[in-house]
């Protein structure tokens, strides 16, 4: 039986709820299961981003619930959530964001650091991670000597070192030229071919779009279309009986 | 242990700017610990000056003495007591003194003077009265004849070799009466000293006085001036309530006033040293925060917790004020020690007015070792305060609001 990672429920992120709500994501259902490969796509604005930083715990919904591997993040305190997420959650963002002064290996290190992982068994990993990303020759490097494309594949390996349920990218090629996204692209892949690894990732690029396997339409915070064969857009009612 | 290796590397990310907090808390610190070493250093000067003029560090009196000053408020000489005194660890001399006012008379002229009666070997250790001779010989421990300060004898129209003739009330009422030679004159830069000491050995004072075997005070001096107070407890502890024991502090409140208002003075130039220190910190901190304000609520989305946040706020906080501050001591320990070899000498009218005083013009740096640990301290206080304003960014960081462009 395939595992479910991502489960929200009718959830909707309102700003200005009390005076002019404006509805950034809109009663929205995701169900994701383990080693699917997502990608999210929709007009600017159109909520991509906000519904990645729901399901990714760094905001929380004004309605419904989020479940990630059966645990209800909406429920958490902001200091379990910080927990859960270095646990449970792999972030890769747009502007690549690694440490400036740490080198390309110390930057996937730190994420083992802050999870108090020994240092053999941290060792171990990133031998593995750098061979992953094809990057072993550049791990004493700083991410200022590094191209794009190898930063964005450094801040996969970071995303990976924590060993978590699912990988949430927001736009992670759009800073990459046509050649580093498609390589970039041939990572995700074999990391989620080969390691079952689930990605759900924001995007406006056609050519992410092409190669992911579910794609999922949002339009004014609303999911106007899912390529999935399940239906994830489940009336609010059906959830709660 | 990797959050400090983390803030250490986090310090260099933008090296220019941490130069220049650096530099400002380097010379900060320069300029704040020589500003408080000669201040001490002046105000030790001054205390030994005027300590070793007359009133030594401690005095110790019949109780009631000070409020009366008459020999009839005179004590009993008692070699037990001054080995007791002698025996407490930073009392380095213990000399003996009678004194009284009188009236010195030469031929034609009388004047009242403040006849002192020294034990002169021991009081020259304390006052260094040997060394303010200008004409004649020191005294002899028995010495039946007189030293006179040199206004005194000008008013008198004495000098070495004359006779001076002394009347006054001694003990219990007795007439006190006799003729001295004058066996050297004294200088002294106090105008009030200057004007009426007049000094005598002991046993010549105590004859004099009819007051055999009798002392007004033992003057004492110490080894370490910052254990003054815990010397004056320990003596008066050991010789009872009988005896009051003060300190020069308590003799010369007028000079401790003088002191306390004069290191007020100076601890305002000091608060616009620390207010420099100040913002040189606290503008690298907002620009650090403005410009790491991405990566900060990054690192909170990717999984690190506020508590790990704000502690490498106060590593880089405590390594940047620590390295301004050891830089900064290391370098002005030499200066300060130089200075304390070399002191600044001052020229002018204020030169003619120190020396008019007798004091020596200069102005010394005290190397005492706890300016610099006060320093350090203070400066490492105001670091980690002023780091409280990226550990309340720290507790308000929400990553999404953050790393939002």
């Amino acid at each position: 039986m395939e595992k479910t990672v991502i489960d929200a429920h009718n959830i909707s992120k309102i700003y200005n709820p009390e005076t002019i709500p404006v509805y950034a994501v809109n009663n929205v259902h995701l169900h994701l299961l383990e080693g699917e490969f997502t990608a999210l796509v929709g007009p600017s604005g159109s909520g991509k981003t906000t519904l990645l930083n729901l399901i990714g715990g760094l905001d929380k919904p004004n309605e419904g619930n989020i479940y990630i591997n059966g645990t209800d993040i909406t429920k958490l305190s902001a200091g379990k959530l910080i927990d859960f997420r270095l646990h449970n959650i792999g972030f890769v963002f747009q502007s690549f964001n690694l440490i400036p002064v740490l080198t390309a290996k110390e930057n996937a290190e730190f994420i083992m650091l802050l999870q108090g992982i020994k240092k053999s068994e941290r060792e171990k990993r990133l031998q593995q991670l750098f061979k992953e990303i094809g990057l072993e020759d550049k791990t004493d490097i700083r991410p200022s000597q590094l191209s794009g494309g190898q930063q964005q594949r450094v801040a996969v390996a970071r995303a990976l070192a924590s060993r978590p349920h699912f990988i949430l990218a927001d736009e992670p090629t759009a800073n990459l030229d046509s050649v580093s996204a498609s390589n970039l692209l041939d990572l995700m892949e074999k990391l989620n071919r080969e390691e079952n690894m689930t990605f759900l990732f924001s995007t406006h690029d056609q050519r992410v779009i092409e190669r992911a396997r579910r794609v999922i339409t949002l339009v004014d915070g609303r999911i106007a279309s899912d390529s999935a064969a399940v239906p994830t857009s489940i009336p609010h009612e059906q959830v709660v009986t | 242990m990797w959050i400090i290796k983390l803030a250490w590397k986090n310090l260099w990310r933008n090296r220019s700017r941490t130069l220049i907090t650096v530099a400002a808390i380097f010379f900060a610190v320069i300029l704040s610990t020589i500003a408080e070493s000669l201040k001490q250093g002046v105000f030790e000067n001054l205390v030994k000056n005027v300590v070793s003029f007359y009133t030594g560090y401690i005095q110790v009196h019949k109780s009631g003495y000070q409020d009366e000053q008459i020999l009839d408020n005179s004590f009993e000489q008692n070699p037990t007591i001054e080995a007791t005194i002698y025996r407490k660890s930073n009392i380095s001399t213990v000399t003996p003194r009678l004194e009284a006012f009188g009236l010195a008379s030469s031929e034609d002229l009388t004047k009242g003077c403040l006849i002192t009666g020294i034990s002169p070997e021991k009081e020259n250790k304390i006052t260094a009265l040997k060394s303010r001779l200008v004409s004649g010989h020191y005294l002899d421990n028995d010495d039946r004849s007189v030293l006179l300060a040199e206004g005194l004898a000008e008013r008198l129209k004495l000098g070495t070799g004359d006779t001076v003739i002394l009347i006054g009330q001694g003990y219990h009422g007795a007439t006190a009466a006799g003729k001295y030679p004058v066996k050297g004159i004294l200088k002294f830069g106090s105008p009030q000293l200057n004007d009426k000491v007049l000094y005598m050995s002991l046993p010549a004072t105590q004859e004099f006085f009819s007051a055999e075997g009798m002392v007004t005070s033992y003057i004492l001096s110490i080894r370490t001036e910052k254990e003054l107070n815990a010397s004056a407890e320990a003596v008066k502890k050991a010789i009872g309530k009988n005896y009051e024991v003060m300190t020069w502090e308590e003799l010369l409140p007028d000079i401790k006033q003088h002191i306390a208002a004069d290191s007020n003075n100076m601890k305002v130039v000091q608060g616009v040293l620390y207010l420099l220190i100040c913002f040189g910190i606290f503008s690298t901190m907002l620009m650090m925060m403005l410009e790491r304000k991405f990566e900060l609520g990054m690192l909170v989305a990717i999984g690190m917790k506020k508590s790990r946040l704000i502690l490498l706020f106060i590593a880089e906080s405590v390594l940047t004020v620590l390295t301004g501050c050891l830089t900064g001591i290391l370098a002005s320990v030499p200066l300060i020690f130089y200075l304390n070899k070399h002191p600044i000498r001052i020229g002018g009218d204020t030169a003619k007015a120190y020396e008019r005083f007798g004091f020596e013009a200069i102005f010394p740096t005290s190397t005492d070792s706890s300016i610099f640990v006060y320093q350090a301290l203070v400066v490492l206080l105001i670091g980690l305060g002023l780091s409280l304003y990226p550990i309340a960014k720290v507790m308000q960081l929400k990553p999404v609001t953050a790393m939002k462009k």
